[in-house]
């Protein structure tokens, strides 16, 4: 069973959102999105000062099976990438929550979250996908 | 026979598994105005016995001409084994795998092949092919983009220099992409790019520079010079190179302070016929750095888990069976069977017999020179070294000229006209190892007799073979 913490938001395609105090938004993807790739060997990050779209593809994450888009659950300015995956991606298989985020974002102003996913939505999703 | 192994029940079953009436209705999503409605104009078939009579009457009148033609297809000898060995059926086949643990031979051949190349061009890694090195100019022009992030502007700097046709596959590819390809000016004196022709694009966003080493008119260009202008300014550097000519000359991977960023090339010299213009097949090598930007494949060898020796994909995950719509690139397929002769003539040629073939290659064309510019109306048109490519400027228009040496069997290089008409009438020749001598001999007392009989005669006897384009 994965891993959903309770103080998070989600998406359906498995990336987690935290409201940091400066306003800003750091995300990354979840326990079980980690787990289904299995082994990550390379993270792309976008740089800072991109803009997205909310629903943009932004990352990267790739397995030794697959390479997978991680999309912008808000629009925004990103505000940095995690430097620390380019030369250790599988802190995100260790700590997805934690060291293994993958991007900070200043939401655009108006930019709206209303289709992020509660924690008990999220599990119910992932219930539903069988995990 | 067909070899179709459904039958009309199979097909009947399948399409009713997916509620669907006919085959036709599956394609319904092409607008009819795109769809072909006859095959007016194709033949009819012919049988095994037919065509074979044809090929050969083809083949026929192509002739055996000796050739001086070089222009991005060299003529190199063969060792018979080359081609003995690709033809195995363990071999022959255009692809690799998509179920690739199970053919350990191909994987081995390809992490030999993708050994040699990076090691030839002194880069880090290599990917196991492209179709062609024109493909593979506009393949490195769109990893140059995705690479290069702080750049936002797309532009590449391409030499007037380099192969026209390179520049324009690049431009039919990867224009739509939105990459822009601004042509640097050339020395008509040297045949080579000036470093001033890159000072206007100081202070500009540009996001590559391509050096095509030798150059199309078999040039050296200053390579080192241009490609730490770009680094100096945070431009990559794709160099564009004859694998041949890396047995002598630096290899991109030394260029500069820091080195080319991609290394690609027409692979055909390394033991690919001519074959009348392919198929060849192109390299493409970079750093570590970059490697997950590089379309294609990399196979690596690893132990299983008993500890014995095996090779498996370490890089595929953004190829196009598993990314599919988001590949690195959809013409990442490589081109399996050449890729295979040129790893085996790689491997019985060594370091050593590359470097013979490249000296002698290099000294052949050196002699054709001094001959033919010892001809009345006949000068070099350029100052400075070349590898084994050089051109020759004439008194009068080219085609004639060629038209008369083709009749008597002789390709005697490439007319620029079309290409680069400001060197007025300008022949580009080119004479590798397989020239003998007695060849070189042969070609230039021909031209000499021709220019003194088609000043004469301009409208002798219609030429057998037209003048290739290449």
């Amino acid at each position: 069973m994965s891993k959903v913490p309770a103080d998070l938001e989600y998406t359906k395609t498995h990336e987690w959102v935290r409201a940091l105090a400066d306003g800003t938004f750091e995300i990354g993807i979840t326990d079980h999105a980690q787990h289904s790739l299995g082994d990550l060997v390379f993270v792309e990050v976008p740089e800072a000062g991109r803009a997205v779209k909310a629903g943009e593809p932004c990352a990267v994450v790739e397995s030794v099976k697959a390479a997978s888009d991680v999309y912008a659950p808000i629009a925004g300015e990103v505000t940095a990438g995690n430097p620390r995956l380019a030369s250790e991606p599988e802190t995100v298989n260790a700590d997805p929550y934690g060291a293994g985020w993958l991007m900070r974002l200043r939401p655009a102003p108006g930019a709206a979250a209303a289709a992020l996913l509660s924690p008990p939505d999220y599990q119910k999703l992932l219930h539903a996908e069988g995990d | 026979m067909a070899f179709i192994p459904h039958t009309a029940a199979d097909v009947a079953a399948m399409l009713a598994a997916i509620g669907v009436a006919s085959i036709e209705e599956l394609f319904d999503e092409i607008p009819a105005a795109l769809r072909v409605k006859s095959l007016a104009g194709i033949p009819e078939s012919m049988n095994e016995m037919e065509i074979g009579r044809l090929m050969k009457e083809r083949a026929r009148a192509d002739g055996r001409p000796l050739c001086f033609i070089g222009a991005g297809a060299y003529e190199h000898h063969i060792p018979a084994a080359v081609w003995a060995i690709t033809t195995r059926g363990e071999f022959y086949s255009a692809y690799t795998p998509y179920q690739a643990e199970a053919s350990q031979g191909t994987l081995q051949l390809i992490y030999e092949y993708q050994t040699m190349i990076a090691s030839l061009t002194g880069m880090e890694v290599a990917n196991a092919s492209l179709y062609d090195g024109a493909s593979a100019v506009a393949e490195a022009s769109l990893m140059a983009v995705r690479v290069n992030r702080r750049s936002k502007s797309q532009r590449i700097l391409v030499p007037a220099t380099m192969h026209p046709h390179y520049r324009k596959v690049a431009v039919a590819t990867a224009s739509n992409q939105g990459l822009r390809f601004e042509e640097l000016p050339y020395c008509t004196d040297e045949g080579c790019t000036p470093a001033g022709a890159l000072a206007r694009y100081d202070g500009e966003d540009i996001t590559a520079l391509v050096i095509q080493q030798p150059n199309f008119f078999g040039r050296l260009e200053d390579v080192d010079a241009l490609t730490d202008w770009a680094h100096a300014r945070g431009i990559l550097v794709i160099a564009v190179v004859n694998p041949t000519s890396l047995a002598l000359l630096k290899p991109p991977g030394e260029w500069g302070n820091k080195g080319a960023d991609i290394a690609v090339g027409e692979g055909q010299p390394l033991g690919v016929p001519l074959s009348g213009g392919g198929p060849y097949f192109g390299f493409m090598t970079t750093r570590m750095e970059f490697v997950r930007q590089m379309p294609g494949r990399i196979a690596g060898r690893t132990l299983d888990l008993n500890g014995r020796e095996g090779f498996t994909l370490t890089l595929q995950a953004r190829e196009q069976h598993i990314r599919r719509a988001r590949a690195t690139s959809n013409i990442c397929t490589n081109q399996g069977l050449l890729m295979t002769a040129a790893t085996i003539y790689m491997s019985l040629m060594g370091p050593q017999g590359l470097e013979r073939t490249a000296a002698v290659s290099h000294a052949r064309t050196g002699e054709l020179i001094a001959g033919l510019t010892r001809l009345k109306g006949v000068r070099a048109a350029f100052k400075g070294p070349c590898f084994h490519e050089a051109v020759v400027s004439l008194d009068r228009p080219v085609a004639p000229l060629l038209q008369a040496l083709a009749n008597r069997d002789i390709l005697g290089g490439l007319d620029l006209w079309e290409y680069y008409p400001e060197l007025g009438p300008a022949l580009l020749v080119c004479a590798t190892e397989t020239k003998t001598a007695a060849d070189i001999d042969r070609y230039i007392a021909a031209l000499g007799e021709c220019l003194h009989s088609v000043r004469h005669a301009p409208h002798g006897r219609p030429a057998r073979l037209a003048q290739p384009r290449r």
